[in-house]
């Protein structure tokens, strides 16, 4: 008997405690940097496509909602031809991202992406890229990598040693 | 104080009761919501009040359908047995002097007789539903009816022996000393119990119990019957709390602010304190229930009825 009343008593005493709600539209809820959202393409510090489609994100994606096509340039620069993610079937876990090895494709903190129209909902490559580095400022993959192209042989790269001449026996 | 033309009156009570019960529901919505801190409907209007219109519109335009397997003639009558006992009720309480219907004599016994009549209600759109759920909650409900409707009289005739009158008006104004929640305190706690089972709300929603029976007597209703069956338990509980009013809180009775006012203070007291149960306690099993009813509360309305009337005649 006693414990009903406390029960009540115990309920009653939240009519003070403040609410949890957080009314979306008006009010919205805070999203950490790192919130796995909308999927975009970055792009170099010097303006160039990061991506260098080696097909890792559309092989790692569990619901298969990347397509892409690897293409070069004049430069040898490996790019996609076409970048397509299906966000009707995109579950944002995230993996792509881990996947990437040139930091091209990043997940963001905006979940709002509603459509009428379901194709809307598929996003092509000028759809995806942005034109800032997204999470990382400084790197640029071809600068780094140890990749021959236009206007940097090998050895040129940043903290990288020319090759060695394997032809040649001094150390 | 003149008196209301008996037309006004009940157009009065017929529209303040059937917009208070149609309120109500956002109430309840809403401090239910606030107790689990929640915010619950606030969109439409100001505060949401026009939640209980949308929800109207949307009850009128809803399908309106009769199972082939029901019962048709009872199935469409059930549902305004209950409104029609429930907005009879109404008639007798007094509001404030000489605001009343009907200024019966017996107007106590009336409230009982047609409390007793709302059972009929539950039990014949269970019975009418086809339905096996439907009949189980019916079932519940006569069986919990019958069983809490005893000790409800009984605690009731405290008050009776008290004020040595049936008339309400006059029960409330033999309270103008104390109210007879204080001399008459058992049998308060004990009508508020049997209220809340009269009025089939938490934790003594047995016949509904959307947990186990689906929603009970009306699983197969629709529309607007169904809607007649929500606003007719939302009577219920304003019924149930004016009722507590009238009878140990002094009704219309107290300082600085007019009857009216008053008397609707201590209604909305009860009805918030109705909602506060449904908040925070969880249903009885059905067998609970009724040694609740029979071997804790019948015999405490006894003794209650005992003792107020050994003391009222060593008075005398």
């Amino acid at each position: 008997m006693l414990s009903v009343i406390r029960t009540i008593w115990n309920v009653f005493l939240h009519s003070f405690h403040r609410r949890v709600t957080i009314q979306y539209p008006d009010e919205k809820p805070y999203l950490t940097p790192r919130t796995r959202g909308r999927i975009v393409l970055s792009r170099d510090p010097d303006g160039g496509e990061r991506c260098v489609a080696c097909y890792l994100c559309a092989a790692v994606c569990p619901v298969d909602c990347i397509a892409l096509q690897a293409t070069e340039d004049e430069n040898g620069r490996r790019y996609p031809e076409f970048f397509r993610i299906n966000f009707s079937r995109c579950i944002f876990c995230g993996l792509c991202e881990d996947a990437c090895p040139t930091y091209a494709i990043q997940l963001t903190p905006d979940f709002e992406m509603s459509e009428y129209n379901r194709q809307n909902l598929v996003y092509e490559k000028e759809d995806l890229l942005i034109d800032g580095p997204g999470k990382y400022p400084g790197y640029n993959f071809w600068r780094v990598s140890g990749v021959q192209i236009e206007g940097k042989d090998k050895g040129e790269a940043e903290n990288e040693a020319p090759p060695t001449d394997v032809y040649r026996l001094m150390p | 104080m003149t008196t209301p033309h008996p037309i006004a009156s009940i157009v009065g009570v017929l529209i303040v009761a059937l917009s208070l019960s149609a309120f109500l529901i956002w109430v309840e919505r809403r401090l239910l919501a606030l107790w689990q801190d929640r915010y619950g409907p606030n969109r439409v209007g100001p505060f949401g009040l026009l939640q209980v219109l949308a929800d109207m519109i949307k009850i009128f335009t809803k399908e309106d359908w009769i199972p082939p397997f029901a019962d048709k003639p009872v199935f469409v009558i059930a549902p305004a047995i209950i409104m029609v006992t429930v907005l009879m009720s109404f008639a007798v309480i007094p509001v404030a002097p000489g605001i009343v219907v009907s200024d019966l004599n017996i107007g106590l016994l009336f409230f009982l007789g047609m409390s007793s009549l709302g059972v009929y209600s539950i039990v014949l759109a269970g019975w009418a539903s086809g339905n096996k759920y439907s009949l189980l909650g019916g079932l519940r409900a006569a069986a919990q009816m019958i069983s809490y409707e005893v000790f409800m009289g009984l605690s009731l005739m405290g008050v009776v022996l008290l004020s040595g009158t049936f008339n309400l008006a006059g029960i409330v104004e033999a309270q103008r000393g104390l109210w007879y929640v204080i001399p008459q305190f058992l049998g308060f706690v004990l009508f508020l119990i049997a209220g809340v089972a009269e009025a089939r709300r938490l934790p003594f929603d047995l016949p509904e119990a959307e947990a186990e029976l689906v929603a009970g007597f009306h699983s197969e209703y629709s529309g607007m019957k169904f809607g007649m069956f929500f606003v007719g338990e939302y009577l219920g509980i304003t019924l149930i709390s004016s009722m507590i009013a009238v009878l140990f809180l002094g009704g219309w009775m107290g300082p600085w602010l007019p009857p009216v006012v008053w008397f609707l203070i201590k209604v909305f007291a009860f009805l918030c304190f109705f909602i506060l149960l449904r908040a925070s306690l969880p249903r009885l099993r059905f067998d609970q229930l009724m040694s609740l009813g029979w071997k804790v509360m019948f015999p405490l309305a006894l003794a209650n009825l005992l003792v107020t009337g050994a003391v009222v005649l060593v008075k005398k």
